[in-house]
Formats: C-alpha cells, sequence, structure tokens
C-alpha cells in the first residue's frame, strides 16, 4: 500500500490484513514498554490544513510509538496562511525529506492531488479531505466493531451480516463515506437515516438501504452497531432542517430510542458529541457507547497504516 | 504591401467535390479548375477540406485585466492555429467591457494583432454584477458595434433584469447571450450533481439550475419578443427546453462546447483539475443527448469558451481550482472527433455550426459565408486524415489548460486565411510581425 487515500480503493484482504496488523499494534500499546523501533529513522509530517487536534495527536501517537521522527506542520500561523500553495508546501516537505505525509484539508481531493502531482514522492495519508473521505477513521471505527463482536477471535475476520445503522449529515460527512465503502468491503450490511437534505441526491447508487424516519428504522431491525454522526453548527441556519430542536426530536438518539433498543446494539461517534443534539447522554455514556475505545483504538489503526504505508515495497521489520 | 493572391489547389469544399479556390485580396475570386495562378501563392490542398473560416461566438481573451492568462494577441493566435478567423470576446476582463472606451480598445488590440476579426461582447449589467444595465446602447453605437451581450462567468439571474436587458437590445438588434446558472442552487458547486460528485464530496452544481433559468429566459424571450442565445449548454433537460421554445416559435438559438461534447464528469475522479469547467461536465447521457440536438438543429452552434488560466490556477486541490478550459485549438478536431466521425455530421454541417450560424447569431457580416466566388477570403483548410495524440505543442495561445492533452484526436487545421493573408502556414503560425504588418495594409486598403 504506497497511499491510503480513501477506503474505496481497499480489497477485502488488504483491510482485514490492516485491521490484523492494528491488533499486533494494540498489544503493544498495553505492554509496558510501547515503543516500536519499527519506523526509526522515517520522517512523518502531520500536515493540517484544517484544525483537528483529536486527529492530529492520534497520528502524532502512533508515529511516536513506532519510533519515527513526526514534523506537525499545521496551516495556521505557517507560510500557508500568506497564500503559499499546495505545491509549494509539497515540495518544501519533499526538500525537508518526508518520508509519509499525513494530511488533513478541506478540500475533497487534496491528498488524491498530492499522491499522483510527483510534487512528492512520499506514502500520502488522507487523513480526511472535505466531505469526501476520512480512511483511517472508518478503518478504527471497523476495528472497534469487530472487537467488540469477535473478541480474541478477531483476527482475520470481517464484519459479515452485520447490520450497521448510520444516521445524521451524510451528504457532508468524510466519515460516512468511508464506512460506507469499508463496511460493504467487509460484508456488512448498511443502513443510512436522515431527511433527505443531508443525503446526497445520487444516494441510491450507493450499497446501502435508506430510512428517512429513525423510528421506523429502527423498528424494522434492532441495528448491531448504531452510529450517530455529529451535526455541524453551520448546518443550522441552512435550511437543512428546520431547527436543532426537530432535528433532535426526528433524527437524535434520544433517550428513549435508546431504551428501545437490544442490549447488544452498540452506540458510535467519530467525536466531538454534541449532546443532546444527535445523541443523548444516556446512550453516549452507556456500557454499550464505543465512543472512547475508538480514540484509543484510533492510535493502533493508525500505527498499522503508517507501518503498512512506510514499509510497502521496502524491507519489513518490526 | 502587395494584394495576396493565393491559389488553393484541390481542396474539397466542405463535404462537396475538389476544386481549386483562387483568393485576390480579401475576396474568393475564382473558383473551379485550371484557374490562372499568375502570381499567386499555390497551396496544395488535396485531401484538405476547406471550410469557411471559423468563428466562435464564446472566447475570454482575457485583456484587459488577465494578460497572465492569455492577451488579445495570444488568443487570437490560438484562434488563428484551430481555424478561426473571427472570435467573440466575452466581457469579464478588467475592467469589464462594459463601455464603450473597453470594447473599442479590445476591438484595436484586434484589429493591429491581425490573427482575426475581434467582436467584443458587451456586459450587460455594470460590472457584471447583476443590478443595474451596462450602457448597451453606447457599446452598440460605438466603433466596436457591440450586438452581442453577456454577463458570461455570471448568470443575469434577476428576472426583470433580464427580461429589461432582452427588450432594450431590441433597438439595435442586439442578442442576450445568457449564462444560465441560478445562483442560488449552484453555491459553492464544483462539479455536476449526481453520483460522482456523491462519492468525491464535491458539492454537486444541478441540472436544475441550469434548466429553470433557460425555461424562464425562453419565456421571457417570447414575452418581449426578442432574441436570446443560451451559452454553453450542457444537460439533456437543457435540450429538451430549448426543442420546446423552438417549436414554439421563440426566438432563441444555443450552443454547445466541444468539451461538452466529448467528455463526461467521470474526469473529476482523480481530482485533476484541468476538468473543471463551468458548467461542469455532465453525465454519458447527457453528451449523447448534446450531440444529437446539434445533429438536428435543437443547438445551432458549437462555442469553445476558451477559458485560459495559468497553471497554478489548476495545479491544485479542486475546490482551489480556476473553472474553465482552453478550447480554440481543439475545437475543429474534437467536432470532428464527435459528430463527423460518428456519421452525425457532414463537413457542410461543421461549417454551418462553426462559421456560418455563428456570424449569423453575432450581426458579423464579413464572416461565416460558404466559399463561393465573391466571399470574403476567410478560410480554413483542414486535413481530415490521420489522428494524434494532443500534446501542448498544439496550443498557440499563452495557458495550457487543455483537457485533451494526452487524448487521441482526429484531423488538424493546416492553413487559415484571413482576410485574404495566410495566419497559419502549413500548420505552422505565422510570425507575428508579418500578420500584423498584413492587416494594417488591409485597413490601409
Amino acid at each position: 500500500m504506497r497511499h491510503l487515500l480513501s477506503t474505496a480503493e481497499l480489497s477485502r484482504d488488504a483491510a482485514i490484513e490492516l485491521l490484523d496488523i492494528s491488533e499486533d499494534m494494540a498489544a503493544v500499546s498495553d505492554r509496558e514498554n510501547k515503543k516500536l523501533p519499527a519506523l526509526r529513522g522515517k520522517t512523518v509530517v502531520n500536515l493540517f490544513f484544517e484544525d483537528s487536534t483529536r486527529t492530529r495527536i492520534s497520528f502524532e501517537a502512533a508515529a511516536k510509538r513506532l519510533s519515527a521522527d513526526v514534523i506537525n506542520f499545521s496551516a495556521k500561523g505557517s507560510s500557508v496562511s500568506k497564500g503559499e500553495s499546495l505545491k509549494d508546501t509539497a515540495q518544501t516537505l519533499s526538500a525537508m525529506g518526508a518520508d509519509a505525509v499525513v494530511i488533513r484539508h478541506g478540500a475533497s481531493g487534496a491528498p488524491a492531488v498530492l499522491a499522483a502531482s510527483g510534487w512528492i514522492d512520499a506514502g500520502i495519508i488522507n487523513a480526511g479531505d472535505g466531505t469526501h473521505e476520512h480512511p483511517t477513521q472508518a478503518l478504527l471505527d471497523a476495528f472497534t466493531m469487530r472487537r467488540r463482536l469477535h473478541g480474541t477471535g478477531s483476527r482475520g475476520k470481517g464484519l459479515d451480516g452485520i447490520n450497521v445503522t448510520i444516521v445524521g449529515d451524510i451528504v457532508h460527512s468524510r466519515v460516512a463515506r468511508s464506512n460506507v465503502w469499508l463496511l460493504k468491503t467487509l460484508g456488512a450490511n448498511v443502513r443510512l437515516v436522515a431527511p433527505a437534505t443531508l443525503l446526497p441526491v445520487a444516494v441510491d447508487t450507493w450499497p446501502v438501504t435508506i430510512d428517512y424516519d429513525l423510528d421506523h428504522a429502527l423498528a424494522e431491525s434492532a441495528p448491531d452497531v448504531i452510529m450517530m454522526l455529529r451535526i455541524q453548527q453551520e448546518r443550522m441556519n441552512d435550511a437543512f432542517f428546520p431547527n436543532p430542536r426537530e432535528y433532535a426530536n426526528v433524527w437524535g438518539l434520544s433517550a428513549a430510542r435508546w431504551a428501545t433498543l437490544p442490549a447488544r446494539s452498540l452506540v458510535m461517534h467519530p467525536g466531538p458529541m454534541n449532546r443532546g443534539l444527535e445523541i443523548s447522554s444516556a446512550a453516549a455514556d452507556s456500557p454499550q457507547s464505543t465512543v472512547l475505545e475508538q480514540v484509543a483504538n484510533g492510535v493502533s489503526v493508525r500505527m498499522a497504516t503508517l507501518y503498512t504505508v512506510l514499509t510497502s515495497n521496502r524491507e519489513a521489520h518490526v | 504591401m502587395s494584394t495576396t493572391r493565393f491559389l488553393i489547389r484541390g481542396a474539397h469544399i466542405g463535404s462537396g467535390a475538389a476544386t481549386d479556390i483562387l483568393t485576390e485580396g480579401n475576396v474568393i475570386t475564382a473558383m473551379g479548375s485550371r484557374l490562372d495562378a499568375t502570381g499567386a501563392e499555390v497551396i496544395d490542398a488535396a485531401g484538405l477540406v476547406a471550410l469557411p473560416g471559423l468563428v466562435d461566438l464564446h472566447t475570454h481573451l482575457r485583456e484587459p485585466g488577465y494578460e497572465q492568462s492569455e492577451t488579445v494577441l495570444t488568443g487570437t493566435q490560438a484562434a488563428a492555429i484551430g481555424g478561426f478567423t473571427s472570435v467573440f470576446a466575452m466581457a469579464n476582463t478588467n475592467p469589464v467591457a462594459d463601455t464603450a472606451g473597453v470594447v473599442e480598445q479590445v476591438l484595436a488590440l484586434g484589429d493591429i494583432a491581425g490573427y482575426a476579426t475581434v467582436r467584443p461582447i458587451g456586459a450587460v449589467t455594470q460590472g457584471l454584477e447583476g443590478a443595474r444595465l451596462a450602457e448597451l446602447g453606447a457599446m452598440a453605437s460605438s466603433r466596436a458595434q457591440v450586438r452581442v451581450f453577456s454577463d458570461d462567468g455570471k448568470c443575469v439571474s434577476d428576472p426583470l433584469l433580464m427580461r429589461r436587458a432582452l427588450e432594450y437590445v431590441k433597438s439595435f438588434n442586439g442578442v442576450i447571450a445568457q449564462h444560465a446558472q441560478e445562483p442560488r442552487l449552484t453555491e459553492g458547486a464544483q462539479m455536476n450533481e449526481g453520483e460522482v460528485s456523491a462519492r468525491l464530496g464535491l458539492t454537486g452544481w444541478p441540472a436544475v439550475a441550469e434548466e429553470s433559468i433557460i425555461a424562464r429566459d425562453v419565456l421571457l424571450a417570447e414575452h418581449v419578443k426578442s432574441r436570446l442565445h443560451v451559452c454553453h449548454l450542457s444537460t439533456a433537460g437543457s435540450v429538451e427546453v430549448i426543442r420546446w421554445a423552438k417549436a414554439r416559435g421563440i426566438n432563441v438559438t444555443a450552443e454547445v462546447t466541444p468539451h461538452h461534447l466529448l467528455l463526461s464528469e467521470e474526469r473529476a475522479e482523480t481530482y485533476d483539475a484541468r476538468f473543471k469547467v463551468n458548467p461542469p461536465l455532465r453525465r454519458r447521457e447527457d453528451v449523447m443527448a448534446l450531440r444529437e440536438a446539434l445533429a438536428d438543429g435543437t443547438i445551432d452552434i458549437v462555442a469553445t469558451d476558451h477559458a485560459p488560466h495559468p497553471s497554478e490556477s489548476k495545479e491544485c486541490e479542486w475546490g482551489a481550482a480556476s473553472f474553465g478550459m482552453v478550447g480554440l485549438e481543439s475545437a475543429l478536431s474534437v467536432v470532428q472527433e464527435t459528430m463527423v466521425e460518428t456519421g452525425l455530421f457532414t463537413w457542410d454541417d461543421v461549417a454551418r455550426v462553426l462559421s456560418i450560424a455563428p456570424a449569423r447569431i453575432g450581426s458579423l457580416a464579413t464572416h461565416g459565408h460558404a466559399l463561393a466566388v465573391g466571399a470574403p477570403a476567410e478560410i480554413a483548410l483542414v486535413d481530415p486524415n490521420g489522428r494524434q495524440l494532443f500534446s501542448t505543442d498544439r496550443l498557440a495561445g499563452q495557458s495550457h489548460n487543455s483537457p485533451y492533452l494526452g487524448i487521441d484526436l482526429p484531423g488538424r487545421v493546416m492553413w487559415t486565411i484571413h482576410q485574404g493573408y495566410a495566419t497559419v502556414f502549413g500548420g505552422i503560425l505565422i510570425d507575428a510581425d508579418i500578420v500584423s504588418a498584413h492587416a494594417e495594409a488591409v485597413r490601409r486598403g
């Protein structure tokens, strides 16, 4: 795997291998000495054109546990804010000898442009691009589901036959896109629930079932996993829905709705949560909530991703 | 400088038989065989197709204001290499072409360069801001004799302003060329809204944003009995609206770009911003509907929407990139590929949609005449044989943002004759000082 740009490009074997390597990495994180020498001498640049402290520190922790040198390049306060182009930034990082670039960018496709450009020879890892994809988030979500469902017997397994319901702002969500492709690849059944304003117009071409009504969706089949997406502040005043109260009433995972779900149902959220809007505290703080596990597993999955990208076509030495 | 004479030997006149053409100065003086070639430069045109010099109703020459992208000189050089002898220059320059002064400046720059007749298009509204009418009458009566008005790049979205503009230009037989794009429905739009945009996470530009404006405008044109031209149709639904309007007798004409005849939205999948254009590349079904509509006359003309941009405007993330692609140099090859090679068009049809009809729509009397004795010596000679990978050496303008680089296309313009002198000689652009001197000689008579 030269780059990780999208989960759509991952085969089932490649995805399961990444999840299995993540298991190995998680085992390391449980040791007293959490550090591996695998990427010693490699330089990983976290190139963040958008603020995301959570994702950045997750990648930073992952790289450091693999003994890579980490450079954090934030657009804020750098030459990027003075109008430097993606091309010039990439060439600068190339000249500094970056081996991998973890890029978060507000423009969909920016990591793909970087990977195809020839401006830089490094492996490119998409840490969230616009409303396109966030592949490591989907991988950590799948990893979290697999561990909860299969426990220590997770290795080698997919998510075959698992029913996953994703609720919320699908059209603007890179997390939803990456999850839809990866979950499908791993054999899960995906259902999307949202008002039509928050679904892409061509969502009927996706390998999912659609429901506009959360109560109907939950009544029809209790999901093994329900994933609530964050409602961004900027959607509140742009006619996607009348107001936050109506959204919470109709599409929020309220305590009452949560109570109707069976005890086996997991609740996930990529964070940060709007409590009382898309998710109630009853759901978020329940034992079935994986919110904090998702954060911990994020480091393992990102270790696996960095390791795989940086050792592809190179000598592997864990 | 003495009068230029050319004897063009053995060219096919459009789809017709091979013949010889003799030009003297700016006139075709004889056609047939065994013409007297005394003093004439002989062009061996065996196997070539002769077309009346091409006319582009939709070109962005960028001057004044954006000379880093194109100038009147370099843009008309691109025109000449593509077989064009006249271009209509869009108004979205800086300053905007919304006064007699600016349009006269663009006219003069074109006259001096001499590669093609430059007809400035006037802005409909001051500064393209869609608020108040520009000085349409002053531009019409200026030396530039503006007859086509457009806010292209922006839509005249205010329905009352559009109505007034359509009414006002009736006094000098003007036409409003509308860029049909409902602005609220396309806020932040990046590509066609559909399956591909949903997957790529790019904000969609829905077909309805184009079709609803066209529907409104044809009804306005009917109501005020004026003349409407619709720029760059891109959807099957737009074709249906135009077809309906024409059947109803509404005075509307429509254009399609070469890129909308060849390319579809899947090109965006690599986020290669050379394929970012406005209106966006649409679905394959739309491409096919546009070809059929051009073939059956629902769409009147092909116009390039030649939109030069410097490399830094395209070598970047999709969202930050500029909309537009250059098209003058490749237009004829793309029309040959999509319309002639597919059997939808004869070469006479090509002459109609790329020369005769656009000249009529733009009220350009000196161009767009079928090749005949007495017609102006505005001629393009195209070699339709052979295919080649389109490359930057086919580009003659200042910018290289062509979507066709590396794509296999047929045909090549070998000669372009404008006002009786050559601007392209054996596929090679004639030097600027030579062309300019010819143009000056023509001006002095």
